[in-house]
């Protein structure tokens, strides 16, 4: 690897040395010309953000992309290059220093889920729930909690899982049913969580469970720990996309966790859960931005030396007007996403629609945008030598989960038509 | 070693992954809205210069880089890597143009002096002029040693010993310091740059200067005249046969 990285950085130049070989490329991601153009994910940001993004691009380039067909087929959860990447301060982007996190805010965040997932979505959503697992820990657990993991989790030495979903309630997660009863100094859990991502690889799961009344003021989130008492796995499930981490049931048969556990105070979790979620929300979003800028830069390039009819792709108009159409869709999203980001980052009081609108805005126009990227790549596209067919799998879950689109509907109609205080914000 | 300082040279090119296009006017390169990075060979300058700290062979590195503005995000880049500090001797666009390695090299050397530098380690060339100059001039400026072409450095009671890439092989070397090295492509990996080293490095100084300041004259003494594209290569022929290949050369009159 360090060798084809170096190889890949001096590649095209005939240096002047007898034993210096020079490589032919294949194409790469975060190819230069998208510098000085209109889709530059740079446009706007700081120079800090972009000297953050020019890690994280590279990072992509270097360590994900060459692999992500391949983790993909295999259905490598790649550990040790989440390692590598919490080394440089991927694993907890948006935890306080103080508690061992990187400081950064939730618009640097979305820049590096962007950079990231050009390389591979999968693991880069992973990362991104990781992040949002650590931060609920940061933002709400006591200083104990935080103290104890955000160092471990911010190097991704632990890894970190978000437990919400249950077989019987998924969009409706506010009546979820598994239950933890005090018992001395610890909280006795039963029930099962469903399509956990990471579920079983993990180290560290924040559960939602019930401790009190039906609906969401009876709810508590708890940290429990892989090992623990009573606490088992189901089977790997078989998925479309998303194929670099393990999705499983988490079930709960008496599992024993010490009190001491309890993030926040009893009767928070749903806040908690969903605090965490509009985060998440603009994470996943920034995870398409980046499926939807690679497939767009692919696209252009294929365009470009493909030929049919005797001239190159590029040439007849209804492709130009699709990549035209593409890239448009692909700033909106962007802007709509770094928007949300900057809402959190701001406090506004109209950041739980405002996240709604960029994870359903961007979700749903990025995949469009792969799609046309595979359509435009003719029968080549559906092959899966071409990273095209990966990023329309990888994404299309981003539509469904951490809350399905039609739920963000129901969110931002719900801002609009409400009198008076907004619910969860 | 305390009191150890080592100068880095910190280049601003096109990227190597940019496919450099002649402007029309055929004055130079098109450079505006193209990618630009730090010149990999000087990357791993100052990787090189980074490890040497982290290993306490050295205790303070500087990073130098000539041109226009825009030479401040480089020498962030390589604050972020480990860099102690920077210099950024700044001229306008179009001086740099006709800027030469012997102006940068002029400069350095000031530098080098002005900063009791015990170490200079440069890019063994950029590899945007390709020059392969800097290095050898700024030690000779200086009347210092120099080990160019470095695959390896190591400490050996209080001298260098240098392992260069040469013609047909490898070459070990002993250099007394002060001296200047060149970095080659094999001498290491540069890292990426951490986050929380991205947010430091915005707080680390780095100073502007003039050439004037180093009383350093970077009037050009050479004109471009006119840059070129490389001839496109005309596609070839495969032959069947000694006899045909024979044929062809004195059709085309060559034999
Ligand atoms: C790969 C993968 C990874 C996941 N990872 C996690 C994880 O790490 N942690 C976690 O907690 N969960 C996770 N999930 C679960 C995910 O959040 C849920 O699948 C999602 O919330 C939808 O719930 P459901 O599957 O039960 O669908 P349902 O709630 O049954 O919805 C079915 C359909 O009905 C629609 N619908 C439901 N209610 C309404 C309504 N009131 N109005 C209009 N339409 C409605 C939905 O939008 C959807 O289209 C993951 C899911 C997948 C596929
Ligand atoms: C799984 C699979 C099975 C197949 N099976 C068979 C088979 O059994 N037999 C067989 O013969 N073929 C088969 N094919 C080939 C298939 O028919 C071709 O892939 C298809 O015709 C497109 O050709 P192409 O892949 O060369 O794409 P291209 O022709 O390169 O097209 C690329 C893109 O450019 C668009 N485009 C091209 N020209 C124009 C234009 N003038 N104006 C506007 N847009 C244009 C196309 O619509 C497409 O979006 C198969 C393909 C696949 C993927």
């Amino acid at each position: 690897m360090a060798a084809l990285r170096r190889t890949s950085r001096l590649l095209r130049h005939v240096l002047c040395n007898s034993r210096t070989t020079t490589v032919v490329q294949t194409r790469k991601i975060g190819e230069i010309w998208v510098d000085g153009s209109c889709i530059n994910p740079a446009l706007g940001l700081t120079e800090e953000q972009k000297q953050i993004q020019k890690v994280a691009t590279d990072y992509a380039k270097n360590e994900l992309f060459p692999n992500m067909a391949k983790w993909d087929e295999e259905e490598i959860f790649p550990v040790d290059t989440l390692k590598k990447a919490g080394e440089l301060g991927f694993g907890a982007i948006y935890c306080r220093e103080e508690s061992g996190g990187t400081g950064l805010n939730r618009q640097d965040a979305s820049v590096i889920f962007e950079a990231l997932s050009q390389g591979c979505v999968s693991t880069t959503a992973y990362i991104s729930i990781h992040n949002m697992c650590a931060w609920m820990i940061d933002e709400f657990g006591n200083k104990e909690l935080s103290q104890k993991w955000i160092p471990q989790l911010s190097t991704m030495e632990k890894l970190a899982s978000y437990c919400l979903t249950e077989p019987n309630h998924g969009s409706d997660a506010a009546n979820l049913s598994t239950t933890a009863k005090q018992v001395g100094d610890k909280f006795i859990l039963n029930g099962s969580k469903a399509f956990i991502s990471g579920g079983g690889d993990t180290d560290v799961y924040i559960v939602m469970c019930r401790t009190g009344e039906q609906g969401p003021k009876g709810i508590s989130c708890m940290l429990v720990e892989k090992g623990s008492p009573g606490l088992a796995f189901g089977k790997k499930e078989k998925k479309v996309g998303w194929n670099s981490q393990p999705t499983r049931a988490v079930i709960f048969e008496d599992c024993e966790v010490p009190a001491s556990n309890l993030i926040g105070e009893l009767g928070d979790g749903f806040k908690i859960a969903m605090r965490g979620l509009n985060g998440g929300r603009v994470n996943i979003a920034s995870c398409s931005l980046g499926a939807a800028q690679s497939s767009i830069q692919l696209t252009r390039d294929h365009l470009k030396v493909r030929k049919q009819f005797g001239k190159t792709l590029d040439s007849f108009q209804h492709l130009q007007f699709t990549l035209a159409d593409m890239a448009t869709k692909l700033v909106t999203s962007r802007n709509i996403v770094r928007m949300a980001a900057r809402a959190l980052d701001e406090d506004w009081s109209e950041k739980v629609a405002l996240c709604s609108m960029a994870k359903y805005f961007a979700t749903e126009e990025c995949s469009k945008i792969c799609n046309d990227a595979l359509q435009l790549h003719g029968g080549y596209g559906y092959l899966k030598d071409y990273a095209v067919q990966q990023y329309v799998r990888d994404i299309r879950v981003h539509q469904i989960l951490e809350g399905t689109n039609e739920i963000m509907r129901l969110l931002i109609s719900r801002d609009l038509l409400t009198d008076g205080e907004r619910k969860y914000s | 070693m305390s009191g150890f300082r080592i100068l880095v040279g910190c280049k601003r090119v096109i990227d190597y992954a940019v496919k450099v296009r002649v402007k029309p006017d055929k004055t130079g390169v098109v450079t505006e809205g193209v990618k630009h990075s730090m010149n990999p060979f000087d990357e791993i300058a100052v990787e090189e210069a980074v490890r040497m700290k982290e290993k306490k062979l050295a205790s303070e590195i500087i990073a130098v880089s000539c041109g226009p503005q825009q030479c401040q995000e480089t020498l962030r880049t390589a604050l972020a890597m480990g860099v102690d500090r920077a210099i950024h001797v700044i001229t306008e666009p179009k001086e740099y143009e006709s800027m030469q390695p012997i102006h940068v090299s002029k400069i350095l050397s000031k530098i080098a002096t002005e900063e009791k530098a015990d170490l200079v380690i440069v890019g063994k060339q950029a590899i945007d002029d390709d020059c392969n100059q800097t290095g050898q001039m700024t030690a000779s400026l200086l009347d210092w040693p120099q080990a160019t072409f470095a695959s390896k450095i190591e400490k050996s009671n209080g001298d260098l010993s240098v392992m260069r890439e040469i013609d047909g092989g490898l070459e070990t070397i002993k250099v007394k310091v002060p001296a200047v090295l060149t970095s080659d492509l094999r001498l290491n990996e540069p890292r990426y740059a951490t986050l929380p080293n991205i947010m430091k490095a915005k707080k680390k100084p780095l100073v502007t200067k003039k050439p004037s300041d180093y009383g350093v004259d970077i009037t050009p003494r050479q004109e471009i005249v006119s840059v070129e594209d490389p001839p496109v290569r005309q596609a070839g022929q495969k032959v069947e046969s000694v006899e045909e290949l024979v044929t062809k050369l004195k059709e085309a009159g060559l034999v």
